[in-house]
C-alpha cells in the first residue's frame, strides 16, 4: 500500500459517493456510482486482494452500472426527492 | 423526518469509525485472523493438499465448497425473480398501451458495430481464460460468467436483443442457468456415491485419470465451470429483461 495512492482513491471515493447520493439526474448517478466501483476495485488491488478486485471490477462497475442505466432509461431520469 | 435521518446516519457512521480504531493494522501477522491455526493451514497446507496455487480459489471452490454451491443458488434465484415480476407477453403489452406492431431492427451504425465484431470474441476468449485459468491465477467462475454474459449484454447494446437472443433465446438461458447448479451439485452428489462427503472432491481420482491430489484441482475446475454456467445466463437475462421492460422485443 502507497499512502499516497490511497490517500487520492479514498478522497475521490468520498466524492464520488457524495456526489452520486447528491445529483438530480440519476443517470450521472448510475454512471458515478460505477466510478466509485472502480475506484474500490483501485482500492482492493492496492491490498493485494486481486480476486475481490477482479470481482468489484467485473461485477460492480461493468454489469451492475449496465443494469443501472438499463432501469434509468426505463423508468424516470430525474430524481423527485 | 430528514433531519432525525441524517442524525441517526452520523450517529452510525461515528459508532462505525469508532470501532476502526480497534481493528489490527493492514498485514498484522499478530491479528486473530492471521494467527489461528485455521489461516496457517490454509496458506501452507492448500498447495500440498489440492495442488491449486491460488488459496483464494481453493478456500471458494474446495474447503467452502457448500457456501460457493449456495451462493451460485442465489444467484439463480434472483435471475428468476427478476424474470417473474418483469417478465410479460408481448402480446398483452401491446394491448395495454395501444402502440402499433412495428420493427425492433436498428440500423447498424457501421463504427460501432465493426468495433464490436473486433471485441466481442476478445471478450469472451478472456472470459473463457478467466473460468479455466481460476484456480492457478486470480479469477475463477463468478468473474468468467459475468464477463462472458457482459459479452453478450455489450452484443444487445450495439445492435439489438434480437441479434443476442438468437445465441442465448429465452429457453436456453433458463437451461444453462439449471444446468450450471447441477453440474456443481452433481460434482457433490459423484462424491457420496463414490462413498465421501458431499463436495469432498479428494475421491473423485477413481473416476478420473489423476491422483487424489489433482483430483481435487480438476474438480474445482469443473464446479467454476458450473458457476460460470449460471452467471452468464442470469447476467444476461437480467440485461435483457430490465433493457425491454420485460416484452424480450425492443431494447434501449
Amino acid at each position: 500500500m502507497i499512502w499516497a495512492f490511497d490517500l487520492i482513491t479514498l478522497i475521490f471515493l468520498v466524492i464520488t459517493a457524495i456526489i452520486s447520493l447528491q445529483t438530480k439526474d440519476l443517470l450521472s448517478a448510475a454512471m458515478i456510482f460505477g466510478v466509485y466501483s472502480f475506484l474500490m476495485c483501485l482500492l482492493w488491488a492496492g491490498m493485494a486482494a486481486v480476486d475481490v478486485a477482479f470481482t468489484e471490477s467485473a461485477v460492480g462497475a461493468g454489469v451492475s452500472a449496465v443494469f443501472l442505466i438499463a432501469t434509468v432509461l426505463r423508468t424516470t431520469r430525474r430524481s423527485s426527492d | 423526518m430528514k433531519s432525525f435521518a441524517l442524525i441517526t446516519v452520523i450517529l452510525t457512521g461515528w459508532l462505525l469509525l469508532s470501532a476502526v480504531s480497534d481493528f489490527p493494522s493492514w498485514g498484522d501477522t499478530e491479528s486473530p485472523a492471521n494467527d489461528y491455526r485455521l489461516s496457517q493451514h490454509y496458506i501452507t497446507e492448500t498447495f500440498p493438499e489440492s495442488s491449486v496455487p491460488n488459496m483464494v480459489t481453493a478456500v471458494l471452490a474446495d474447503y467452502r465448497g457448500y457456501d460457493t454451491m449456495f451462493e451460485t443458488v442465489v444467484i439463480f434465484v434472483a435471475g428468476i425473480a427478476i424474470m417473474s415480476i418483469l417478465r410479460r407477453k408481448p402480446l398483452d403489452y401491446l394491448k395495454d398501451t395501444g402502440r402499433e406492431t412495428r420493427s425492433y431492427k436498428k440500423d447498424p451504425d457501421l463504427i460501432i458495430d465493426t468495433t464490436c465484431r473486433l471485441m466481442i470474441p476478445i471478450i469472451q476468449l478472456f472470459a473463457l481464460y478467466v473460468v479455466a485459468h481460476g484456480h492457478h491465477s486470480p479469477g475463477g467462475g463468478f468473474q468468467g460468467g459475468v464477463i462472458f454474459g457482459a459479452s453478450f449484454i455489450l452484443l444487445a447494446l450495439s445492435r439489438d436483443l434480437q441479434a443476442a437472443q438468437r445465441w442465448v433465446p429465452e429457453k436456453r438461458v433458463l437451461n444453462l442457468a439449471g444446468i450450471g447448479i447441477l453440474i456443481y451439485s452433481g460434482f457433490g452428489f459423484a462424491c457420496m456415491i463414490l462413498g465421501s462427503n458431499f463436495l469432498d472432491y479428494e475421491i473423485l481420482h477413481k473416476i478420473m485419470p489423476a491422483t487424489p491430489v489433482e483430483a481435487r484441482s480438476h474438480s474445482m475446475l469443473g464446479v467454476e465451470i458450473g458457476v460460470a454456467f449460471t452467471c452468464t445466463a442470469i447476467m444476461f437475462s437480467i440485461y435483457s429483461n430490465l433493457a425491454s421492460n420485460g416484452d424480450m422485443k425492443e431494447t434501449l
